[in-house]
């Protein structure tokens, strides 16, 4: 036989020869040169389960729970281990449609045939008992229990925050911490106090196949963590009067806060409209919320910290005590108001007319004219160089007195609201080419102000206190195991003259007992307080009210605002006032209970 | 009848050939065992246990491989052709009576025995080709020729495909390397494998490592035949169409379309999910090979290959459990088996005088290097993972059977090698 190609039978020769080799090599390499692979081995018999941790819980101030936890199950699907199966008794067994089904499981198999998919979450207890009964009919289906929160009370969502499933750039800067699926504090408490109350992860090591199944615990458990528990929190929350603000804002758009003033602590925090916090837990969450995000009245816009409104008269106390303690006035400058402030073509209507002797009376009887004279004495004042500096110097004070900045509250995303300065002016109209008539409105609070109900709320404490105020807080302290840690706060000492604290706070008590406020007062609490009316360029005024009572060594400040409410006196105050009687007294007197009812059927929604 | 038995069955039997398939197959039973019993208690003949069914298997095997040594061996040669049809038929029997076994559609149920055609359509296709290109008149330059020869390698290769069997389709253009071996211009070879490594290539690889890798092997490529001016263009012309190739699927693929396009698409074929698990399978593959260190965690002790950590392990996937459980000096042996099987082969191949021995020699050795070069490749993953069995160790009693068949037609015909001369 003639073979003409010999030599290639060296060449299959060569090439079999050179693949074994290739292949020894590579073997080489990784069973004896690379050691990742024998640790990789170990992770991978011994797969290590995560145990959850419970979030820690949260009391109110009476020791009230306010926010529990309880277990709910995901239900997982494994695609290579599902066999044929009666798809219509599944689905009713578990409430989805059928199309819901096939999409779901074709997107399992779509991802991996082995590996876990989630098909349906957030099933609760009571349900899933049902389930489980007859999941072994059907094979490649398992549900994975973990917690979620409870609301034993329906309020306070928009302070308590909700959790949810971690992103991806959380779990990037978690440093490590998250993995995909954990749960994460996203507003409110939940997100401010994450690292308190979400415990520690623990971790049991169980000998695992690739199907997911356990054969059994390794070395009995021994190198097992269990999770630690979160700490909890102790509030400063008063849920009872939370509850009831909630009730008295019920169909109104706007917020309450209310401070106790001696410590700063945060007794109710109300953003109306309220939502119930349990809709965000549970199987229905995503739509739940989708429905509450795209809700034009925005419930889940957190109002008494974010929204910033012009305070109006509220804002005639900071004015005054600014202009004193400028030294621009003293508490006993007068003036004659003419029911009307004009300079040049500038006119500012005032509902009073005659002579206002003092501070005190201008505060009772909300003078405009009075505070616009002393708004443009004090920035345009001699020691100054000119009026630029003034409203500097009168920003400053402003500053100090909590306004245009924030508090420090521990809650998440807190605004700023705002105080113009001479930058900001200088800006619009540039430089010198303003003056205190062009920005007088300021003195009445109108204008570029913003202020948010919990500044309005924490500026009323600082005068109640006598020229302090301590940083809002609503934690007050951290259980760690038994042992409660006090949360630190800032004591912001403001340089006021008490006796021009009193004056304020006596100007603001006759508001209530002979003032604007007067359809207000509460028997046998002395309340004191300033109406105010927000000018509201979208739609009718906003009703404001501030005030904090007893007079004497008070125990709450209050801010109330009612959007698109008009007089302070018409609804902010009523709601404060019952609020404060709720709050000291515990109940409601009778002669009042018209006036609470009146408040709590009030439908103010546009 | 008498004519068609061998007179003397026992004259020139290569007992070493027969020997190493033997180890072999007690090997492949034994890994079988070990990769299926989680348990641990050992019943030889327990047919509800893989090892069992694997173990039956090779006495059946055997069983056949006697009767084949007993047939004369002419037989093979007269009825190549006829064999080679009547696998073709189950091929597309299959399509009418096809049963569905682990997602491919590739198996016939006769009574209690399932058998996969597509195992069986190697041996008859080497036969096919032994017969063609050993008759007086071959002539591989011609083009008429080569395209006969194509078109019996091509017909079950696309009706394996059809099955969705790409796995096993693809070892039919092994056989390219037998018609490298008597003649065909080795740019063919060079085209068929670039071919199909460049289209398994594009699937699971960075098209832009792939040009760089391309264009270093073909820079080695040019440098080698940098004096024969004719190949060195073919060489250069080949090199750019096949990175012009890489690139135009790439870029009408990552660019022209959106990603959510590439998705469906992906998710379309399959190959979303198909990629994943491969990638899977190869990394749970290699940690359990790699977890076997040198010394290997000894048998039956495998922890990972017995708790199924490795999907498909005591099929496309039976190189794991050796190597976790027997370590490097095993895998090692277990190749250096393997290379002692194909070199004694192409030995066998070359002391052949009939053209027909000679050619079916080297389709038995090529269809067996394939296996070996792309099973274990893929379980160490050198090679895109293809679902193809590892010869005599895969649990499977139809590729054991096929294999055996495939093996003792070659022992026969080496047997005879003296007492025929054509
Ligand atoms: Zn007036």
């Amino acid at each position: 036989m003639t073979d003409v190609f010999q030599n290639r039978r060296y060449v299959i020769q060569y090439v079999v020869v050179a693949v074994v080799i290739v292949y020894v090599l590579r073997l080489f390499q990784l069973q004896v040169l690379s050691k990742n692979y024998q640790q990789l081995a170990r992770n991978n018999v011994l797969r290590e389960v995560t145990v959850f941790a419970p979030r820690g819980l949260i009391y109110d101030r009476k020791g009230k729970l306010i926010v529990d936890n309880q277990n709910e199950y995901d239900l997982w699907v494994v695609p290579s281990q599902v066999q044929a199966f009666d798809t219509a008794a599944f689905c009713s067994l578990i409430g989805i449609s059928d199309s819901l089904l096939r999409l779901t499981l074709k997107k399992a198999a779509a991802y991996s045939r082995f590996k876990p998919s989630l098909l349906l979450k957030g099933i609760s207890v009571e349900k899933y008992a049902a389930i489980q009964e007859e999941l072994y009919l059907f094979p490649g289906f398992f549900g994975q229990v973990r917690t979620v929160r409870a609301y034993p009370h329906q309020g306070a969502a928009h302070l308590l925050g909700y959790i949810g499933e971690v992103s991806q750039s959380q779990i990037e800067q978690g440093g490590g911490y998250y993995r995909m699926g954990d749960y994460i504090g996203i507003s409110g408490l939940e997100q401010f106090y994450e690292n308190e109350l979400r415990g520690r992860k623990g971790s049991r090591f169980v000998l695992v196949d690739v199907h997911n199944r356990e054969q059994g615990a390794f070395a009995g458990g021994s190198f097992d963590t269990a999770a630690i528990p979160g700490y909890n929190l102790l509030t400063t929350l008063d849920m009872d009067l939370q509850l009831y603000g909630e009730l008295l804002m019920k169909n109104k758009v706007g917020s309450i806060v209310a401070i106790e003033p001696a410590t700063g602590e945060v007794l109710a925090l109300v953003s109306s409209p309220a939502y119930d916090p349990s809709l965000l837990t549970g199987m229905e969450r995503t739509r739940h919320f989708r429905q509450l995000a795209s809700d034009s009245l925005r419930p889940l816009f957190v109002r008494p910290l974010k929204a910033a409104y012009p305070p109006g008269s509220t804002f005639k106390p900071a004015v005054a005590l600014a202009a004193m303690q400028l030294g621009s006035i003293t508490p006993r400058t007068g003036y004659s108001c003419a029911g009307a402030y004009s300079v040049g073509s500038l006119s500012v209507a005032c509902h009073h007319a005659g002579y206002v002797a003092d501070v005190q009376t201008a505060i009772q009887y909300s003078c405009n004219s009075y505070f616009c004279h002393i708004f443009r004495k004090t920035i345009d004042d001699s020691r100054f160089n000119q009026t630029a500096e003034g409203l500097d110097q009168w920003k400053k004070v402003m500053d100090a007195l909590g306004i245009g900045r924030r508090t420090g509250i521990d809650l998440p995303n807190e605004g700023y609201g705002y105080v113009p300065g001479s930058d900001y002016y200088d800006k619009i109209y540039g430089k010198k080419r303003w003056n205190s008539v062009t920005i007088v409105s300021l003195g009445i609070g109108q204008g570029e102000l913003g202020m948010t109900p919990l500044q309005m709320a924490n500026l009323m404490a600082a005068i109640a206190n006598g020229g302090y105020w301590i940083t809002p807080h609503v934690v007050r302290s951290v259980q760690e195991s038994g042992t409660g840690k006090p949360i630190k706060t800032a004591r912001h000492i403001v340089d006021l003259d008490t006796n021009h604290l009193s004056v304020i706070r006596e100007g603001l008590f006759r508001v209530v007992e002979a003032g604007t406020g007067r359809g207000v007062r509460i028997p046998g609490i002395t309340l004191a307080g300033k109406t105010g009316t927000a000018e509201n360029p979208h739609g009718r005024d906003h009703s404001l009210f501030v005030g904090f009572a007893p007079l004497h060594q008070p125990r709450i400040a209050i801010a109330v605002v009612v959007e698109n409410a008009g007089w302070g006196a018409s609804y902010a105050a009523p709601i404060a006032s019952l609020m404060v009687e709720k709050y000291l007294t515990d109940t409601i007197s009778h002669t009042r209970k018209y006036l609470e009812q009146r408040m709590l059927e009030a439908n103010l929604l546009p | 009848m008498t004519y068609y038995v061998s007179r003397r069955p026992n004259q020139g039997i290569d007992w070493l050939l027969i020997g190493l398939v033997v180890t072999l197959m007690v090997i492949g039973v034994l890994a079988v065992f070990s990769s299926g019993a989680a348990d641990g208690h050992f019943r030889l003949l327990d047919l509800t246990q893989m090892h069992g069914r694997q173990l039956l298997w090779m006495l059946v095997s055997l069983v056949v491989a006697g009767v084949i040594v007993l047939v004369d061996s002419k037989v093979y040669t007269v009825f190549a052709y006829a064999v080679y049809g009547v696998m073709m038929v189950l091929l597309l029997l299959v399509f009418v009576f096809g049963v569905t076994v682990r997602g491919d559609t590739n198996w016939l149920v006769l009574g209690p025995v399932r058998m996969q055609p597509s195992e069986f359509a190697k041996f008859a296709t080497a036969l096919a080709l032994a017969k063609l290109m050993g008759s007086q008149n071959f002539n591989i330059r011609s083009l008429r020729q080569q395209l006969l020869a194509l078109a019996i390698l091509g017909l079950p290769a696309v009706l394996v495909l059809l099955q969705g069997d790409a796995g096993s389709a693809i070892v039919f253009a092994s056989y390219a390397l037998v018609m490298y071996r008597f003649g065909l211009s080795a740019g063919y070879l060079l085209a068929v494998v670039l071919l199909v490594a460049l289209s398994l290539l594009t699937v699971v690889m960075d098209p832009t490592l792939l040009v760089l890798i391309l264009f270093a092997l073909g820079a080695l490529v040019l440098i080698a035949v940098r004096k024969n001016r004719a190949l060195l263009l073919t060489g250069a012309v080949a090199l750019l169409l096949s990175v012009g190739y890489v690139f135009a699927s790439g870029y009408v693929f990552e660019h022209m379309l959106e990603p959510h396009q590439q998705d469906r698409i992906r998710v379309l074929l399959g190959q979303e999910a198909a990629a994943r698990d491969a990638d899977y399978n190869v990394r749970q593959s290699k940690i359990a090979i790699g977890s076997g260190g040198f010394w290997g965690k000894g048998f039956l002790n495998g922890t990972l290959t017995r708790y199924n950590f490795v999907p498909e392990q005591s099929t496309d996937f039976i190189f794991c459990t050796i190597g976790e459980e027997f370590g490097f000096w095993g895998s090692t042996l277990l190749l250096l088996l393997f290379l002692a099987l194909i070199l004694r082969i192409l030995f066998i191949a070359q002391r052949q005088r009939s053209r027909f021995s000679m050619i079916y020699a080297y389709c038995v050795a090529s269809v067996l290097f394939f296996h070996l070069f792309i099973n274990i490749g893929m379980t160490i993953g050198l090679m895109p993972v293809i679902g193809i069995p590892l010869p005599f160790i895969s649990y499977g009693g139809s590729s054991l059977l096929s294999f055996t068949i495939l093996v003792f037609i070659l022992v026969k015909l080496d047997g005879d090698r003296l007492a025929i001369l054509r």
